[in-house]
């Protein structure tokens, strides 16, 4: 039987693509000397990665002192940022797990360089509460282990733990779901490639030989895997949302952080996965790929979470209001009106308004627009953390304590150099293994190829039929 | 049966639905399929081949109960304040009981979802013979590519069987057939 032929449903694989075709797209990027342009970027990526390691050391030489975190605003500046790195690392473990749990065929072409994203963000943003301890080499008195101070144990109560348990876990599933899925693609890297390259390659792809029972038990595996990822990926943020939440701080202490997080946590995702992948379909020529119908399908997400982010900032402020608590109205009065105010204005213009255009079809299949929109996202889901954190602790209790804060040229540095870390390694991945997933492509192509489906489809005229008449006449001829 | 040669004969098809007529065929005469490799997984394939459907959901859940209960055990024996255990170091934080089972739920949580995954894809891994460094004899280059690889076993058959298995794969349309002692 051959493949069902839609002229509904969009196709996914542009550019009549055939089995090897793919595997030389996809496979080739990797074999061939990196581009002046990747030289450029990389190298601007490790100096960015270098002032920023300046800055750890900075940190870690003279203190915490050189921030400029303070009594009243105790978590600031690197806190917002924990928060903005896992919120970006939601992404990845979405598209994989639940795109698959839907059966979503759309994630096949973005999956794997989001699912690196992942790891690489929850790295960059390990960083942050690590240093924030002020002492980083004592950080494994996180873990609870016998030990013999007292025996003195963590606190099991607390969503700081709960965090670190969840925040752990979460990258270890995510790695784990992203090196199984890549193995077969590694072991079509070492098929091609020989001398020294091959034995590398044969190592890391674990003796892969794409025998059908081990196809069926990576299958399942996979499946079982996003299974249970897609509760995590909604604990993680949620259990974030409980360092805030479970405190007694007007502004924090809301039942509405848990959804709210988590939808911004997706909304942010995907839009560094868009900022992301528009860049790297253009360095790599995977137009064919990662296609207008996936970057739209993108921009849908983005402007369904962004209108729950949008809707959860209103709902927040009329609950204030209806409250009729003063201190948890004066909390919204002062980040809508006060000191931060620009802050709130950018979090509410980049949030809440800009993805609104995603309305208008064209504009969701602009790759400009897109571009440019997934910026204003990041920044401004970068504001939303600063929001929740910086101001409400800039105003509290107290007004004896209240205080202003910027952050310091260490912090800044340290923030700087994660997006260095970042693109090195997103850079390194995208040259030692296939950015688009290979064998995931080739699973969907007649399904989704654009010589089955949409307006180029060519119906009763299959590529396989015609070859399995052709063969067949050959082999009755011999 | 490891260190054993085997001859293995195989025919190298250019479409996975070629294959899979193929290898109906094959059951119909009664040939005993070594194995099939091929570059994506194959749906259909399985009962074809008559592979039983994989229990590494067992293994899974086996390991995620394993999860839950370290995490439930170990929480409870520290803090105590349950019925079985006094506890390492009973603590009261914010006036909670020691043993609040709300609160371990999250850490709970968790830690089954961090062994399932880590038991399950190690097994995998185990039960499939992969792992890093393992060099797996492979038949021909192009199956993680474009070739979908169907083999037979032929290290006790007769040339008269060999000759009528290369003659089955002509007839089915295989593009190459060859033979190699793995």
């Amino acid at each position: 039987m051959s493949a069902a032929v839609s002229r509904i449903r969009e196709p996914l694989i542009m550019g009549n693509k055939n089995y090897h075709q793919i595997t030389e797209d996809l496979i080739g990027p990797t074999e061939k000397a990196p581009n002046r342009m990747w030289i450029i970027a990389f190298t601007l990526s490790v100096m960015t990665f270098g002032y920023g390691a300046f800055s750890l050391c900075w940190t870690f030489y003279f203190g915490i002192g050189t921030w400029n975190a303070n009594r009243t605003i105790g978590w600031a500046y690197d806190i917002t940022n924990f928060v903005w790195w896992i919120g970006i690392g939601h992404a990845g473990t979405l598209i994989s797990a639940i795109l698959l749990l839907f059966r979503q065929r759309w994630r096949t072409g973005v999956n794997r360089a989001a699912e690196a994203m992942t790891i690489f963000a929850v790295m960059c943003a390990g960083i942050f509460p690590a240093t924030h301890t002020g002492r980083p080499w004592f950080d494994f008195f996180m873990f609870p282990y016998p030990n013999t101070r007292g025996p003195l144990w963590v606190n099991f109560d607390s969503p700081l733990l709960w965090d670190l348990f969840a925040i752990s876990t979460y990258f270890t599933v995510s790695l784990l779901f992203w090196y199984t899925g890549l193995v077969p693609d590694l072991a079509s890297v070492r098929d091609r490639a020989k001398g020294v390259r091959k034995k590398i390659y044969a190592f890391f792809s674990m003796g892969w030989t794409g025998k059908a029972k081990h196809w069926q038990r990576h299958e399942y595996l996979s499946l079982i895997l996003a299974g249970i990822s897609t509760p995590l990926v909604l604990s993680v943020h949620t259990i974030v949302s409980f360092d805030f939440a479970t405190s007694v701080i007007p502004g924090w202490h809301t039942t509405i952080f848990p959804p709210y997080f988590v939808a911004g946590a997706v909304f942010s995702g995907f839009a560094m996965v868009q900022t992301l992948m528009i860049i790297t379909r253009k360095c790599f020529g995977l137009e064919g790929y990662i296609t207008v119908n996936h970057i739209e399908s993108m921009n849908k997400v983005i402007l369904v979470t962004g209108t729950m982010v949008g809707s959860a900032y209103l709902i927040e402020l009329f609950v204030a209001w209806y409250s009729g608590y003063i201190y948890e109205q004066f909390a919204f009065y002062n980040r809508v009106l006060g000191p931060y105010y620009w802050a709130y204005i950018g979090m509410m213009g980049c949030n809440l308004l800009s993805p609104q255009v995603f309305w208008i079809k064209k504009v969701r299949r602009s790759v400009w627009w897109t571009f440019f929109i997934s910026i204003f996202v990041n920044i401004g889901m970068w504001f939303e953390r600063f929001v929740i954190i910086a101001t409400t602790l800039a105003r509290d209790y107290l007004p004896s304590s209240w205080s202003y804060y910027w952050p310091s040229w260490v912090e800044i540095g340290i923030y700087v150099g994660t997006f260095g870390l970042f693109f090195t390694l997103y850079l390194v991945f995208a040259r030692v293994a296939p950015v688009v997933a290979a064998a995931e492509v080739k699973a969907i192509l007649k399904q989704y190829g654009d010589q089955y489906l949409g307006a180029d489809a060519k119906p009763h005229h299959h590529h396989h039929d015609d070859e399995t008449e052709e063969i067949h006449q050959e082999g009755d001829g011999h | 049966m490891k260190g054993q040669h085997k001859e293995v004969l195989f025919g190298l098809y250019n479409d996975e639905e070629v294959l899979m007529s193929a290898i109906r065929k094959a059951n119909k005469q009664h040939l005993d399929i070594m194995d099939v490799y091929s570059p994506f997984p194959i749906h259909g394939l399985d009962p074809l081949l008559g592979l039983e459907e994989s229990r590494l959901h067992v293994v899974g859940f086996i390991f995620g109960m394993l999860g839950t209960l370290t995490a439930l055990i170990g929480i409870s024996w520290i803090f105590g304040g349950s019925l079985m255990f006094e506890g390492d170091w009973p603590t009261i934080f914010g006036g909670k009981p020691y043993w609040s089972l709300p609160a371990f739920i999250p850490i709970i949580f968790e830690l089954t979802v961090l062994f399932c995954a880590i038991g399950m894809t190690v097994v995998f891994y185990i039960i499939c013979g992969l792992g890093f460094g393992v060099n797996n004899p492979i038949l021909d280059d192009r199956i993680t590519d474009d070739k979908f690889c169907l083999a037979f076993q032929t290290s006790d058959l007769e040339t008269s069987a060999v000759d009528n298995l290369k003659g089955f794969f002509k007839s089915t349309g295989a593009e190459e057939v060859h033979t190699r002692t793995i």
